[in-house]
């Protein structure tokens, strides 16, 4: 065994992120500055509106969704954080999730919709989203630096790569499990494809979808919390801040913050897919 | 008009060698023990005129689903034609197919394939929708079928809230919304209860005496074959056995397999009277008098005789006792002693109407054309041999 010279993987993997940082770094860079752009804005309304504002929304919302229990829970979490001075990170840090769950989907359920109808699509796209989701995510936080530098942009990136693949499997899996009794219905009528995917498919994969997307923000919480090693900010910051000088009170205090937007988050997204529900018995 | 000429599905990715051993006549097992295809159905030839109600039949996994499915191509056959009014549906681009399905033929399905989704309204207005028809002028059609199928008031309701009837009914109603010439309707009845089936039935022939479509329904229930279908035809491995009308099917069966599917049914659905009546051989007219009557009826043994005038048209039947009685009085005229009341049936009228009748008369039916000529008569000993399968023998009595 030992007589075969060892494989450099690491000096490939290397030469081929200075080549592609060659090539494409001018292209990445536009797609960057646009991204910061974004959630530089995002953070900005987040943070500039009035915290009142956003916690009547947030509650109202989880009231719609998700039943008077997680308002009440929702409405004590959200003035609990306020009152630990912790309100501007945490606007920050839903800036971030927000941001990369919106690509997420605009990325993930393409893909999807793309794997659940082409058999060659499916069979390259599922070994990536394997890779994808069993590299630790330590590993790829580092390539993103070269490409993208520190801070907000780079950590969105990774967040992305991390949590996109529940959107793509799930949306997968929803439309494929669509009865085939209704994909005849379609086509006995001479619907289009397209028509076929916004009246039928889509609808039906409906709830299978948003617990994809429900994982996807789960995710990426949880991602953007460890992104802020390369310098994402946000509450990860005072957790990564407090880690490096041994300060366990500001790290617990901004780790509960966390606790208390992931259950917020869950909770709400969760009933997403059920809703429809409330609507019928009118 | 549908013409199906010689209709080949194989299902499988290698169909070619199937094809020429099935051309050579080798059976379904053979094919697929050699070739690994599975043979769907083998030259079905038939042809569906326009306002007819088609029905096919057979045993599950006879190819009944592949046969209809091959008509609107959501199966595509390997081999054979399709004529639907001068057009070979497989030679059709997908632009023209599409057209076809939206416009010329809609499909009903065994567990409904309703949207869940969607409301009622929505549902069926789905084929209008897929159309490009304008919200008001497709819901205003939508409620018009609706209202056919006797679901209005539930056209804001989902589908999870109707019973599996009233989910079939909006099947048939959004099948109608596009108004379609053809109706392709594969096993519709068979998830309901019996009940709710028979009344499904009727609904059906009542919409179809309304509107004619041509109607290519599947059932593996030869009562509700032989209720509901013009022409039936019988399907095995992949193949059509026979094709006729229901008496044809169930007085001559082409086969054992037809013969024994045959066997169980309710014969009084599919018999008609003029199936199982009996030649009127002994009758007489007006002007016989009394004593040939008598006569008639000693020799034979009858208490009752029809009366027929000169054109052959029925005046009535006369009894045994008000002859006699006449004949002691000396009246030749049998005009006084004839009564009207006697049961009567058309040639068409289904046995299973009659049957009623059948237990309580003492008269025998007569069977009277339009013109009122007596075509033949019906006595319980007929009627039973044919309820019984006496099949073909009991006809001439
Ligand atoms: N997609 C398919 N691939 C391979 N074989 C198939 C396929 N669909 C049907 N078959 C086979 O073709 C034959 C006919 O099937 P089909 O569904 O047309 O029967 P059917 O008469 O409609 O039966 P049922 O009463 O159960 O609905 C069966 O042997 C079945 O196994
Ligand atoms: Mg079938």
């Amino acid at each position: 065994m030992d007589r075969i010279p060892r494989i450099p993987l690491a000096e490939w993997t290397d030469t081929f992120i200075v080549y592609l940082q060659n090539n494409f770094g001018s292209s990445t860079q536009a797609f960057a500055d646009g991204l910061e752009g974004f959630i530089k804005g995002l953070q900005g309304i987040l943070i500039e509106a009035p915290a009142e504002l956003i916690i009547i929304v947030l509650v109202l919302l989880a009231w719609r969704l998700a039943g008077k229990k997680v308002a009440v829970f929702t409405m004590l979490g959200l003035f609990f954080i306020y009152n630990l001075g912790l309100w501007a990170v945490t606007m920050e840090t839903i800036a971030m999730v927000i941001s990369a769950v919106l690509l997420c989907m605009l990325i993930g359920i393409p893909l999807g919709i793309l794997g659940a109808k082409s058999q060659t699509a499916h069979r390259i796209i599922m070994p990536i989203l394997d890779f994808m989701q069993t590299l630790p995510a330590f590993v790829y936080l580092l390539p993103a630096i070269p490409f993208f530098g520190l801070g907000v942009v780079p950590g969105v990136i990774t967040t992305i790569i991390f949590a996109m693949p529940p959107v793509i499997r799930l949306t997968d899996l929803g439309l494929k499990q669509v009865p085939e009794e209704l994909i005849e219905l379609g086509k006995s009528f001479g619907s289009t494809f397209w028509q076929m995917l916004v009246k039928i498919e889509l609808p039906l994969a409906r709830s299978t979808m948003l617990a994809g997307i429900n994982q996807c923000i789960m995710l990426s919480l949880s991602m953007v919390v460890i992104a802020s090693m390369i310098g994402a900010k946000g509450l990860g910051g005072i957790v990564w801040r407090a880690i490096q000088t041994l300060n366990m009170g500001a790290g617990f205090e901004a780790g509960v913050a966390i606790v208390i937007i992931a259950i917020i988050l869950d909770r709400i997204t969760q009933n997403l897919g059920s809703s429809k529900k409330g609507k019928e018995s009118i | 008009m549908i013409e199906v000429k010689n209709l080949t599905k194989i299902y499988g990715h290698n169909t070619e060698a199937a094809l020429e051993m099935l051309k050579k006549g080798a059976s379904n097992q053979e094919i697929k023990d050699k070739t690994k295809q599975v043979v769907g159905v083998r030259n079905a030839s038939f042809t569906v005129e326009n306002g007819e109600t088609f029905v096919i039949m057979g045993l599950s996994g006879s190819g009944k689903s592949t046969l209809l499915r091959c008509i609107n191509r959501l199966i595509k056959a390997s081999a054979g034609q399709i004529i639907i009014d001068g057009v070979d549906v497989l030679s059709m681009s997908p632009k023209e197919l599409e057209e076809l399905r939206k416009r010329k033929m809609s499909m009903v399905f065994q567990r409904f394939a309703l949207l869940p989704h969607r409301n009622i309204l929505d549902n069926v207005a789905y084929g209008l929708e897929v159309q490009g028809v304008k919200k008001e002028a497709r819901q205003a059609k939508a409620r018009e079928v609706i209202q056919m199928v006797g679901l209005s008031g539930w056209e804001e309701s989902y589908p999870e809230n109707l019973s599996g009837g009233m989910q079939q009914r909006v099947g048939i109603a959004r099948a109608l919304a596009t108004d379609p010439d053809i109706l392709l309707m594969d096993e519709p009845f068979s998830a309901l209860d019996p009940l709710i089936r028979q009344d499904m039935q009727e609904e059906l022939i009542n919409i179809q005496e309304k509107l004619q479509k041509t109607i290519i329904f599947i059932t593996h229930d030869l009562d509700e074959a032989l209720k509901i279908g013009d022409h039936i035809a019988l399907m095995k491995d992949g193949e059509i056995v026979q094709i006729g009308s229901p008496e044809d099917i169930l007085l001559s069966p082409a086969s054992d397999y037809v013969a024994r599917f045959v066997e169980n049914v309710n014969r009084s659905l599919a018999l008609t009277a003029a199936s199982v009546m009996i030649r009127p051989r002994y009758v007489v007219h007006p002007k016989d008098g009394p004593r040939t009557a008598l006569n008639f009826m000693e020799k034979h043994g009858l208490s009752t005789l029809f009366v027929l005038d000169r054109f052959g048209k029925l005046r009535g039947y006369i009894s045994a006792e008000d002859a006699s009685e006449l004949a002691s009085r000396g009246i030749k005229d049998l005009a006084d002693i004839i009564q009207d009341d006697m049961p009567t049936a058309n040639p068409e009228t289904p046995l299973a109407d009659l049957l009623d009748v059948m237990a309580y008369t003492k008269v025998p039916i007569a069977v009277i054309d339009e013109e009122g000529r007596l075509q033949g008569t019906l006595v319980r000993g007929s009627v039973i041999a044919g309820l019984a399968g006496g099949r073909g023998e009991s006809i001439n009595g």
